[in-house]
């Protein structure tokens, strides 16, 4: 199996396509949870293939996007502390917080390392011993395990130079939350496929029981999306609202127990503040109190400055889903990746950047 | 003797002496470099071309090639790209104190080798020696002289609606190759960079016909940053087809793994040609005889209008923009 290219296969996805048309009589709006499912939409060009009965809507499932410019703050405040390594995943580095980023933190001398695994940032621990390695521990449930695991690490080695600025979120909440403000109104749901081989098809069930919205997991490839919004047209077709594995080669109903462990034996569910949004009770994680001397917060004594968000920038009504990029006034104009306003254009998994780099579908 | 290099070494004094004459002479040696003089006669002759570029890869040896080769072959081939025969070849080594000497030999050795290949000679050289942290272990800076045969007119402000898009062969080689080698990533992978000289290709191409329009290499930024600049120096857009554009499948793996997209990745033995269309199918047969044409193909074509856009028709049917690069590709989060 070549794994990548059997996943693209135009014969497959002209299939899909007729099924998806054959189905989706009525009018209906899903809304893809996850940053990732927008890149591959708008990378593939799937809305071109889609009837117009159908819109696909971006969700908050972009965690660089949906941190807050005060969380922002902190991190960029730690990389600027004398004798502090920050390490961090590279789709944090560009972000603009308040006024910096920890790229310009890094160009005014603050040490910062991109690391591509929570391992690497222990092994700078181990490696730096006269100084402290503060880990910016940014992602859903898909990352959250590991963070969790590199702490147990660190308390099982001794380590004591090892903290966690944990700015973690939970997907389950935040979709209770966008769905109970009643500024959406969706006919299904796209949910994460990463986060759901985490947790399970099963932390979806309360979606399709209390809100009657179809729920269907999905994958990463445009054969994967594709399938899923088949599979969601057919149950809106059908007056169906349950919840479907199309990624059933990464996905089970009950997901991995022993990350969900980990995870749970580490942290504990904690409010959390998300951009455009506000604090969701319940939808963060907290290191747990055996677990405090990792906590940077609790162990560095920093000042992240007055929190100041973008004027005109409309990222928080586009992770709720209520706007589109093209809508905000700044979007190509302004707003650019290279100089951008607001993270859903620097984070490779938000929004404005997938519609400003794959958006305009005219064939040239 | 010591086998590291000493801040002595760029002090131009009897260090100095001593590694030129045994790491550097032995290897590049001929009769214009051996007069040691304070800068090289030549006599070139007719049209000219003319470049220089710096190479700072890390690592500086990586599977399929290292920064000597690299440093040669990102010359010639930078020459090559106006269509030029690349001749002379300047080198200065600035050099990292504590730089084994054997790592320099072998990358001087490589300089040798690959300069052999693409026919050019190493005509003037410098070696500086910097503080420890001063340098990544060694940086290398080229300048490169080539002349350009008569007919040939080869520009990027040069591409014509109509003409044809070629591609020497698949993408992202190098990138990946490097890339699978840097601290933190280290990942498997029978890869090999794609560092080539491509000057004999374009003397092939050449002889079969004199209306290529564009010939670029796209080193970093990848296809997609090359296709831009092609696009918006000569006013035209374009449009190619995802299924036609060669990617190995490890590539596209990697790719996949760490969120990148091969058509930013960079390539250091690739080019990108925009020919006339009745020359097209003969200039893709020649290229394909060249050991590095061998998987060329025809990725789409130049058109009226749009000025600078890049459309690129996917695998699926549908079309999307392809942007240039915009700062380092970062690997995603999850």
């Amino acid at each position: 199996m070549k794994l990548v290219s059997e996943f693209r296969q135009s014969e497959l996805a002209q299939g899909l396509v007729r099924s998806i048309r054959r189905h989706a009589t009525k009018e209906a709006r899903f809304m893809e949870f996850c940053g990732g499912h927008t890149v591959v939409i708008m990378k593939c060009g799937l809305r071109q293939l889609l009837p117009p009965t159908l819109t696909l809507t971006a969700g908050p499932g972009c965690p660089v996007c949906v941190t807050d410019n005060a969380d922002l703050d902190k991190a960029i405040a730690l990389a600027k502390l004398p004798n502090v390594i920050v390490a961090s995943f590279g789709d944090m580095l560009r972000v603009p917080g308040s006024c910096s980023s920890l790229q310009e933190a890094k160009a005014a001398g603050g040490d910062v390392r991109i690391v591509y695994s929570t391992l690497d940032a222990l092994t700078l621990a181990r490696e730096n011993p006269e100084k402290s390695v503060v880990f910016i521990g940014i992602g859903f449930e898909t990352t959250g395990p590991t963070v969790a695991a590199s702490v147990l690490q660190a308390a099982q080695e001794g380590l004591t130079n090892y903290y966690v600025l944990s700015l973690h979120k939970l997907c389950p909440p935040i979709i209770k939350a966008l769905l109970d403000s009643g500024e959406v109104n969706l006919q299904g749901l796209i949910c994460p496929g990463h986060v759901s081989a985490v947790i399970g098809a099963n932390a979806w069930e309360f979606i399709a029981r209390d809100y009657g919205i179809p729920c269907v997991v999905s994958g990463f490839e445009p054969l994967d999306i594709l399938q899923c919004v088949d599979m969601l047209a057919q149950q809106v077709a059908r007056g169906e609202a349950k919840v479907e594995i199309a990624y059933r080669r990464g996905v089970t109903p009950e997901g991995n127990q022993t990350a969900i462990k980990i995870m749970e034996q580490v942290f504990e569910p904690a409010p959390a503040r998300w951009r455009g949004i506000g604090e969701v009770a319940g939808s963060g994680l907290k290191l747990r109190p055996e677990f405090e001397r990792f906590d940077a917060e609790l162990n560095f004594e920093f000042d992240p400055g007055p929190t100041i968000e973008h004027k005109g920038c409309l990222c928080g009504d586009i992770l709720r889903g209520v706007k589109t990029p093209p809508q905000c006034s700044l979007f190509r104009r302004v707003c650019t990746p290279i100089n951008p306003v607001g993270p859903c254009m620097v984070s490779s998994e938000g929004s404005c950047a997938a519609y400003y780099h794959y958006g305009e579908e005219n064939d040239g | 003797m010591t086998d590291k290099i000493l801040l002595a070494h760029g002090s131009g004094g009897k260090l100095a002496r001593e590694i030129i004459q045994n790491s550097f002479l032995p290897a590049l040696s001929n009769s214009i470099l051996n007069k040691l003089d304070d800068a090289a006669v030549i006599e070139p002759g007719g049209r000219l071309a003319f470049t220089t570029d710096s190479y700072v890869v890390q690592p500086i040896f990586f599977p399929g090639g290292d920064i000597g080769k690299l440093a040669v072959c990102g010359t010639v081939n930078d020459l090559a790209m106006v269509g030029a025969t690349p001749q002379y070849l300047s080198l200065s080594f600035i050099i990292e104190e504590g730089l084994p000497i054997n790592e320099l030999e072998r990358v001087v050795n490589s300089v040798k080798e690959t300069a052999q290949a693409a026919g050019v000679e190493i005509v003037a050289g410098d070696t500086k020696v910097v503080n420890r942290g001063g340098a990544d272990k060694l940086f290398l800076n080229t300048a490169g002289l080539g002349t350009i045969p008569p007919g040939a007119n080869i520009s990027g402000h040069n591409a014509r609606p109509g003409d044809v898009v070629i591609l020497s062969g698949t993408i992202g080689d190098h990138g990946i190759a490097v890339l699978s080698q840097r601290e933190g990533l280290d990942f498997a992978t029978k890869l090999q960079s794609d560092c080539a000289p491509l000057n004999k290709l374009v003397a092939e191409m050449l002889e079969v016909s004199l209306d290529i329009h564009c010939l670029r290499d796209p080193t970093r930024g990848g296809l997609a940053s090359t296709l831009n600049e092609v696009a918006e120096q000569s006013g035209v857009s374009i449009r190619i087809e995802e299924e036609k554009i060669p990617v190995r499948e490890e590539v596209l793996s990697a790719c996949e793994m760490l969120g990148l997209d091969p058509l930013y990745i960079a390539n250091e033995g690739k080019l990108m040609a925009t020919v006339d269309p009745k020359d097209a199918e003969a200039v893709l047969a020649q290229m394909q005889k060249n050991e590095y044409g061998r998987n060329a193909a025809i990725i789409g074509e130049i058109k009226e209008g749009n000025p600078g856009r890049v459309v690129m028709r996917t695998r699926l049917g549908t079309s999307r923009i392809i942007d240039m690069l915009v700062g380092e590709p970062l690997p995603r989060i999850c």
